[in-house]
């Protein structure tokens, strides 16, 4: 193992250095990098060409450049633009803001692209299925750049129009009930009266959902109140215990609801702990909590312990999450009413001289995130809900799936324990791939939201024919994908014991 | 594509039951499974309309269309630019089915906004095809002599794909682009192609590895077949379903990729138009002439779809383990 890390290690290395090889050279070639001075008019344009050129190395051949630049890395040094500026400082702050929307995004696509991938295999043929893939080609043929644009105008300035007065027309009430039933519908089987009633369901439960949040005005000043809070955890400790270890044993279920009340007791007793913490705190409870958790599940799991342990610690999470949310949500109407009603917003990564407690920083970041992620998610949304589908059909027809159901195992288990970590397995690389390519993908999204991220950088640098921030960019992302290939290969040699890394 | 016919006794004496198997051949079959994939036909018929109409309109080449006007001509703005294209007929309370003087409206200089997309769509097809047939030919061609050959000529040639693989796409195409790209649309074309082509390099070199050790490989050596001809004949052959299926995707990914080129501003310079730059240039109309955002958008997602969905058909198509032909 240890030999076949060094030998890719030494041989990515070298890849590495051949690319920013091609890379330099081509940026340099792109075009002329004294175009706007050749059109400049002041009287000391002759000055100011042999200052760049001077600074540029420009009257020195390409390949002599790379050379210099290659020297100036093994020190550490990332050179310095066409005006001069240090191209270090210029990197931290685009990574660290490109990572921000990249993370967020990310994330959510792998977990909503995942559940819906296995949901899609799990309901094969059925309107739920098709419906998946056809959004899924939707998605792989849309310019991400169109739908950007589309964002800015509907989700943002209609929207934060729309918030003026929150309430829903009854046509869109309509709409929105009979998708909630469409969506029911689809995902059950069984005979048409069986589907016919979940549909009923569905649009009845979504109907009366969204009236009640019209007549309530609750978009104006939206938030959760301790029994919703309650309510919404309970649930999910029911859901994580079904999903973990089935309800046939009482303690996984009781260690999961127990978690689910003591969160919901604990954030009124920390509540003027929550009125304005850091995120030091939050991540400190966050601790407490899985501690916590881990002993309930051991505590009360009995036969099941480790069932029991998974179940109680993703509902304290889950339940910890919801807290947050709300309080999140509580802020809502005091920050809308600093951005003067505007909460979704479609430039940069966060309101200039903007000052308030925790919640409302939180909330700003968020608005300006929202939409970037949103465009920049539904590519990887697809690809994820794709990649895990086809896996998980390719698992669910495989002999020891066939055995476990033989056995008479419950389809719960054969499902989550038998099929699901299988299936799984190729979906890890997906990731490691994924991630590498949106931080250099991200550059369509930067440009239209104006977010001063890596994409920016690279995009400024290539226009001016400057090579020292293209070259940084590309240090970052081209280092970020081998790195990530590598540890796609490893990860896959050690999930998937067929296959031997030599 | 007349490979693998499956054995068929000569001369099968006619069944009396209506038993008969019907022999089909390879082609045969993928073509079955083909016809019967709905959402790759309706792509096929959507894609097949979206290049008569663009070719047609407005000609290619200097040959003339049917449509008078032209992408370069401006003319006097008629009712603020607005689209005249009708759809709904009369007895429905619209203005009945008809074309008008600028069914898409005209843009801001009097350009007529139906030449100019259809400008831009044919630009993109272009595009799309040559990135297509030059990163095909070209993966397909490097993945065959590193997967035969094996040996020194593999190492090189798969460090070589190692290196493009580790720039993204984006990145290389965008320099490429700034590089080409008021060279036209099919300089830009080949040299995109010259930078898309490792993951079918891959993917046929994979293909290859599994596929010259096979039986029917060693009988050709064995007899003294030059190499070439083993590669080119008895090989590549096989891994056509690869290398078609990943062709169409690459060309359906190579259309989103120029467009995103020409809204950065690095893909094809005016006076020459694409879907992209229109979108780029018209993104702040949105509110007030929402028609210049959205037919160029229309028609990137129509070109993109349908080769999507055709491509689609062709995986399931050319799958040995497809045995059920889907809705």
């Amino acid at each position: 193992m240890i030999v076949f890390i060094a030998r890719r290690l030494v041989i990515s290395f070298f890849v590495l250095l051949a690319a920013t090889f091609i890379i330099f050279v081509l940026t340099a070639l792109s075009g002329d990098p004294l175009e706007d001075l050749r059109q400049d008019n002041s009287p000391n344009k002759a000055n100011k060409i042999a200052d760049r050129t001077e600074r540029m190395e420009l009257d020195v051949p390409i390949p002599v450049r790379y050379l210099g630049w290659l020297g100036r890395i093994v020190r550490g040094e990332l050179g310095v633009n066409r005006d001069g500026q240090d191209v270090a400082p210029l990197l931290g702050h685009a990574l660290s803001a490109t990572l921000q929307l990249v993370l967020a995004a990310t994330v959510l696509a792998i977990v909503v692209g995942i559940v819906v991938g296995i949901v899609s295999a799990l309901r094969q043929y059925s309107g739920f299925d098709y419906s998946v893939t056809f959004a899924a080609f939707v998605c792989f043929s849309l310019p991400i750049f169109w739908i950007a644009v589309m964002l800015k105008q509907y989700m943002a300035i209609e929207f934060n129009n729309w918030l003026k007065d929150p309430g829903i027309p009854p046509t869109v009430i309509g709409v929105l009930t009979l998708l909630g039933g469409l969506i029911f519908g689809a995902l059950t089987v069984g005979d048409r009266k069986r589907r016919l009633l979940a549909f009923l369901a569905g649009a009845a439960i979504s109907g009366a959902l969204f009236t009640l949040l019209s007549v309530t005005r609750w978009f104006a000043d939206p938030g959760f109140g301790l029994p919703l809070v309650l309510a919404i955890s309970l649930a999910a400790a029911v859901g994580f215990t079904v999903l973990s270890a089935g309800l046939r044993q009482r303690g996984p279920l009781y260690a999961a609801l127990a978690a689910a009340l003591i969160g919901a007791v604990a954030s009124q007793v920390l509540a003027p702990m929550l009125v304005d913490p850091t995120w030091l705190e939050i991540i400190g409870l966050a601790l407490v909590t899985v501690v916590v958790c881990v002993g309930l599940g051991y505590g009360l799991g009995g036969f099941q312990r480790r069932q029991a342990i998974t179940a109680s610690v993703l509902t304290g999470l889950f339940t910890g999450a919801v807290i947050f949310l709300d309080h999140m949500l509580q802020a809502f109407a005091s920050y809308s009413k600093v951005v003067r009603g505007r909460p979704i917003s479609t430039i940069g990564a966060r309101t200039p001289n903007f000052a308030g407690d925790f919640w409302q920083l939180n909330l700003d970041s968020a608005g300006h995130l929202l939409l970037p992620s949103m465009a920049l998610i539904l590519v990887s949304l697809a690809t994820y809900t794709r990649y895990s589908r086809a896996s998980m059909l390719e698992v669910m027809n495989q002999d020891y799936v066939r055995t476990a159901r033989a056995k008479g195992l419950p389809e719960r288990t054969v499902v989550v324990k038998h099929a699901f970590r299988n299936g799984l397995i190729p979906v890890t690389t997906l990731m490691a791939f994924d991630f590498a390519g949106v931080i250099g993908g991200a550059v369509v999204t930067e440009n239209v939201f104006g977010w001063q991220g890596m994409g920016n950088l690279f995009i400024k640098g290539l226009r001016e024919v400057d090579p020292a921030p293209v070259m940084a960019f590309f240090i970052v992302t081209g280092t970020a994908i081998v790195v990530f290939n590598m540890i796609a290969d490893i990860l896959y040699a050690y999930l998937d014991p067929r296959i031997r890394l030599s | 594509m007349t490979l693998n016919a499956q054995a068929t006794e000569p001369g099968t004496p006619s069944d009396s039951q209506g038993m008969a198997i019907v022999a089909r051949t390879q082609s045969q079959m993928v073509r079955r499974r083909f016809f019967r994939h709905r959402a790759a036909l309706v792509g096929m018929i959507m894609f097949g309309f979206v290049i008569v109409l663009a070719f047609s309109s407005i000609g290619f080449a200097g040959i003339p269309g049917w449509w008078d006007k032209t992408y370069l001509d401006t003319g006097p703005l008629t009712n603020q630019g607005k689209p005249t294209l009708s759809l709904i007929p009369e007895f429905l309370g619209g203005t009945g089915i008809h074309l008008g003087e600028h069914p898409f409206g005209q843009d801001d200089i009097g350009i007529d906004y139906f030449a100019l997309t259809m400008r831009g769509a044919q630009q993109s097809i272009i595009i799309a095809f040559v990135v297509g047939i030059v990163a095909t030919l070209t993966g397909a061609v490097v993945g065959a002599l590193a997967g035969y050959f094996r040996g020194r000529l593999e190492a090189v040639l798969m460090r070589l794909t190692d290196v493009m693989i580790t720039i993204p796409v984006l990145v290389i195409a965008a320099v490429v682009g700034r590089m080409m790209g008021d060279s036209g649309a099919l300089v830009l074309g080949v040299f995109l192609g010259l930078v898309t082509w490792p993951t079918l390099g891959r993917l046929v070199r994979g293909e290859f590895l599994s596929l010259r050790e096979k039986e029917f490989v060693e009988a050709a050596r064995a007899i003294g077949t030059r190499p070439s001809r083993i590669i080119f004949r008895h090989i590549l052959p096989n891994t056509i379903g690869v290398i078609i299926v990943s062709a169409t995707l690459g060309i359906a990914s190579a259309v989103l990729l120029e467009s995103a080129l020409s809204f950065l501003g690095l893909g094809i310079q005016a006076p020459d138009t694409s879907l992209g730059q229109l979108i780029s240039r018209y993104r702040s109309a949105m509110v007030v002439r929402p028609w210049l955002f959205w037919w160029p958008g229309m028609f990137i997602i129509m070109i993109a779809l349908s080769i999507n969905f055709i491509g689609d058909g062709l995986r399931d198509a050319f799958d040995p383990r497809q045995t059920r032909v889907r809705a």
